[in-house]
């Protein structure tokens, strides 16, 4: 019997998809409303809603208080340098993976993912002390380099899903018509890997833009990134749950807006190759 | 000139032995057919000439010279794909230019012979579309204008018209076969289909599990098949072949009559029809011999005969094929 898809079930299932939505979003949605309340109406109970006491203070107080546009600098640096390194190592792993598989490519893909199924906190202090001693503790290069790698299996995975994805044939006809290695790469592979290369370089901005343990754990001032920022404000004045929303919302805002403009690209990167 | 000579050629994957050692000899300008069941190893003698594959062992001449470990780039072959395999980010004039720019040829050069290309190939109105907004023939048509484009010492088809519906795979047959007279440049097309290898070939290569069991012209193997393989495959419909008494009294361990070569209404067989085909022309009947089996025989298409009618039917006596024991050809 084929599954007639009513208006009833219609409703019903996009009242589900909205309650899960929003459930997703609530917390985000709580702390863009908590950053506009006095401190006093943040912290009362039962929560305030509607007459909470509205005010822009908290934003104009994290502002006064901290250096934002650095964080923000270093935050931009650390997630883009991590992704674009990222990529330059990743696409001729992934190109030699996916076009010239050995007996063990699939052990090595597995293995390779198997690496982000450990704590991070597993190697805190090996990377700590690393860091220490190569003087790479609270540097841009160090943290792209730390981010870099933690994100690698994902970008390499992504990348591999999407080359595996163009026919073989097409770079056997580019070869038969006199193409060499160099050229193949550049006229044939390249353009026809563009929409995958983009969507992977968009989440892993995202990913990295987000990190908060290595980020924090690494640095101190100088090459300190928005996640630092974020919990400047958490730890050392206590409960001021206004200001830290404040702050949280001003580290995820850029993100939420390149999100929301890519977010085609995005889920196209996160589905591609789940229905063929 | 494209003249390609297979000496010893094998190629193993691992311990699959999939060419076990072919000799051949393509002369400059013939068209030649790679034809055999599939798995046969057509496929991949095809692409150990083009290069695609390195081969295990032997040594493959193009013009005369070692080629074996050329890479593709540089043998000077086109080659045509199953899946035509444009690329598709590219227009069809790109596409088609391709192998031109590759080998370094001016803009204006590379635009004289694109256009020249689509002329011969009807494509000229849609030299600004990507592939993804052509139809199966006329994609096919574009990755065979690739190929013109470069001339090369040779063209290789891969099955080139088995994604197409029957009416245009009938009409590109006929194009490709034509294309080759105007520009009588060597072609080895590759087919599991042995009505595209008796239209098309001037000598048809008969594989099969990697091995060439007969190198002959259309007529050739159709009137002298080596052996029972060949027999069984050259023809359509395919060959009776009868073992047992009847064989005996040829003196042969099989024999084989074509469907065509069978008189129906009198002779030394009888049976009962199974199933009567009328395709206007002719009439092929299925008839449950008994002892013989059951046969393919081609009566004229007036005849009336139907299901379950009995009838009395025999070979054409100079028709018959012996096969030995061994499956050889006796006469």
């Amino acid at each position: 019997m084929a599954r007639a898809v009513t208006t009833q079930r219609k409703i019903v299932y996009t009242a589900a998809a909205w309650a899960v939505g929003l459930l997703i979003f609530f917390p985000v949605f709580w702390t863009i409303l908590t950053s506009f309340k006095t401190e006093a109406s943040a912290v009362a109970s039962p929560p305030e809603f509607l007459g909470a006491d509205w005010t822009l203070e908290n934003y104009a107080d994290v502002w006064a208080r901290s250096d934002y546009p650095r964080f923000f600098w270093n935050s931009v640096v650390i997630s883009i340098g991590s992704t674009l390194l990222g990529l330059a190592i990743a696409i001729p792993a992934a190109w030699s993976m996916a076009f010239v598989p050995g007996k063990r490519t699939k052990d090595l893909l597995m293995w390779m993912l198997s690496t982000k199924m450990m704590p991070a906190v597993g190697v805190l202090i090996p990377m700590y002390l690393l860091f220490q001693w190569t003087g790479l503790f609270d540097t841009h290069i160090g943290l792209i380099l730390a981010l870099m790698l933690m994100n690698l299996p994902i970008i390499v995975w992504m990348l591999y899903t999407y080359f595996k994805e163009i026919p073989g044939e097409i770079l056997e006809a580019a070869r038969m018509d006199g193409a060499s290695l160099r050229n193949e790469i550049i006229y044939v592979l390249t353009p026809m890997a563009i929409p995958g290369i983009a969507s992977t370089m968009l989440l892993n901005i995202i990913l990295a833009w987000n990190e908060a343990f290595w980020t924090i754990t690494l640095t101190t001032i100088n090459a300190a990134p928005l996640s630092a920022f974020i919990a400047s404000f958490s730890a050392p004045q206590g409960l001021f749950y206004a200001k830290l929303s404040a702050a949280s919302t001003m580290a995820i805002m850029p993100i939420l807006i390149v999100g929301w403009f890519s977010q085609k690209q995005l889920v196209r990167g996160l589905t591609f190759g789940a229905v063929k | 000139m494209g003249q390609i000579t297979l000496k010893q050629v094998r190629k193993s994957f691992g311990d699959v032995h999939v060419i076990p050692g072919v000799d051949l000899d393509i002369l400059d300008g013939e068209f030649v057919v790679f034809v055999g069941p599939s798995g046969c190893g057509k496929s991949t003698l095809l692409r150990l000439i083009a290069g695609l594959e390195d081969t295990t062992s032997g040594i493959i001449a193009i013009d005369g010279k070692d080629a074996t470990s050329l890479p593709p780039a540089k043998r000077g072959l086109a080659m045509v794909f199953q899946s035509y395999a444009l690329y598709p980010h590219m227009t069809v004039r790109k596409n088609i230019s391709f192998p031109l720019k590759m080998a370094g040829m001016s803009e204006a050069e590379q635009a004289a012979k694109v256009e020249r290309a689509a002329k011969v190939l009807n494509l000229s109105s849609y030299l600004d579309r990507k592939p993804g907004q052509l139809s199966g023939g006329q994609r096919q048509r574009v990755a065979i204008g690739r190929a013109i484009v470069r001339e090369p010492a040779a063209f290789l088809f891969d099955e080139p018209l088995s994604n197409l519906d029957a009416a245009l795979r009938v009409g590109m047959r006929q194009e490709i076969t034509e294309l080759h007279q105007q520009l009588k440049t060597t072609m080895v097309y590759v087919t599991h289909d042995q009505v595209e290898a008796m239209t098309m070939a001037d000598k048809i290569v008969v594989l099969n599990a990697g091995r060439v069991e007969q190198v002959g012209s259309p007529l050739e193997l159709y009137n002298r098949p080596v052996n029972t393989f060949v027999a069984g495959f050259i023809g359509s419909p395919k060959m009776n072949l009868m073992e047992g008494a009847e064989a005996a009294k040829h003196g042969a361990k099989t024999i084989g009559v074509r469907p065509e070569h069978v008189e129906v209404g009198s002779g030394p067989w009888s049976g009962t029809v199974m199933l009567a085909e009328h395709l206007g022309s002719d009439t092929f009947l299925k008839v449950n011999a008994g002892d013989l089996g059951i046969l393919t025989v081609r009566a004229p298409g007036e005849v009336h005969v139907g299901y379950g009618d009995h009838i009395q039917f025999g070979p054409q006596a100079s028709k018959i094929h012996r096969f030995g024991p061994d499956g050889k050809n006796m006469s």
